[in-house]
């Protein structure tokens, strides 16, 4: 499914969507994408967004054109790893920031998330 | 890219009130447009000059260069507000009277979009439910090859199921070298869809971007920046 906030270019949420994708898998290593009309069709927008947030997936190397075939998902597992790492660390940040917005200290942080792991894990 | 749409210092009037007013509008192909303003601002009446249904009072239309006229009318689909077809005809029928009034309409589509949607041709146009009646008139206006798709208010009135039935087919039938415009007040069901919006008042455009640069720079989406600005 593809959900878009209203408050932000729909390019920028489709990019961050298909890269999810590309990491958890649902777009395997090597794997076709499907087509800008594919997309636009699945997600109700403009083929032309979709377009912009595949150019802009190429230029950063999760994506790869390969002419008259399509488009395919990087087969370097590093990059994908890369973007993975950057993702998270986007996350983190918010956190972080929420946390400290919170007035908690670093160590409360992680007091917190560690309690909150072994709480989980049980 | 080619420029589908022209207009010079466009202007009409009704008595006295102008209803568009010194208008100066280009629009490329490959794009969807969202046409915007109150009511009364001349979403329709553009709509029915480019559609060459009302003649300006003065300035000039061009239509993929073609002024308006018999040529023009070939190169535009319209889709009126208020259902213009004759509602005693079966659904068969009206895909037989597009063919015959229309060089560039594909039965083809259409058969196939009316079979999606499973639909009876034997059923007079009167006989289905206003939301069937707007996705008939939808597929037989996007069936044609125009340069220029006019659609006033396509999916009011609508259920919300129905009006993305409404917006999928126009995406998947628009093609590279057409223009959609479509007229509506349902701006957050349409923001997704269209790439460019025209803000209309009082007759003029006062604003003309797109959807990613409203919400790039001023971090609202259209319905927020629409709300704003014509906040009374």
């Amino acid at each position: 499914m593809w959900e878009f906030t209203n408050d932000r270019p729909i390019y920028l949420q489709l990019i961050e969507q298909i890269k999810l994708r590309v990491i958890n898998g649902t777009y395997k290593p090597g794997d076709k994408v499907p087509s800008v009309r594919e997309i636009a069709m699945e997600a109700g927008v403009n083929p032309n967004t979709v377009q912009r947030a595949f150019l802009e997936l190429e230029r950063s190397g999760i994506l790869s054109t390969q002419r008259t075939l399509g488009r395919f998902v990087t087969d370097k597992e590093t990059d994908i790893q890369n973007n993975r790492d950057d993702m998270a660390k986007e996350q983190v940040e918010i956190f972080v920031g929420k946390m400290k917005e919170l007035g908690l200290s670093g160590e409360d942080v992680i007091r917190l998330v560690q309690a909150y792991l072994n709480e989980e894990g049980k | 890219m080619s420029v589908n749409l022209n207009t010079v210092a466009l202007t009409k009037r009704y008595g006295s009130e102008t209803a568009i007013d010194n208008l100066n509008l280009s629009l490329e192909s490959g794009q969807i447009v969202g046409l915007l303003g109150p009511n009364g601002s001349g979403k329709t009446t553009l709509i029915k000059m480019i559609s060459g249904l009302l003649t300006p009072n003065s300035g000039e239309i061009l239509v993929a260069d073609k002024k308006i006229g018999k040529e023009s009318k070939a190169l535009v689909s319209y889709l009126p507000e208020r259902c213009a077809l004759p509602d005693w005809m079966k659904i068969g029928e009206l895909v037989t009277m597009y063919k015959d009034f229309f060089n560039d309409f594909d039965e083809n589509r259409a058969y196939a979009m009316l079979k999606d949607l499973d639909l009876d041709l034997k059923k007079t146009f009167k006989a289905l439910s206003k939301g069937n009646r707007e996705k008939v008139q939808l597929i037989l206006c996007m069936s044609r090859n125009a340069k220029i798709y006019c659609l006033d208010e396509p999916i009011g009135g609508v259920d919300p199921a129905a009006r993305d039935y409404i917006l999928r087919t126009i995406l998947q039938n628009y093609c590279e070298d057409s223009t959609v415009i479509i007229s509506t007040h349902l701006i957050r069901d349409i923001e997704g869809v269209i790439d460019r919006v025209l803000f209309l008042k009082k007759g003029q455009v006062i604003l003309n971007t797109t959807v990613d640069e409203i919400r790039e720079e001023k971090k609202m989406s259209v319905d927020a920046l629409f709300r704003e600005v014509f906040a009374c």
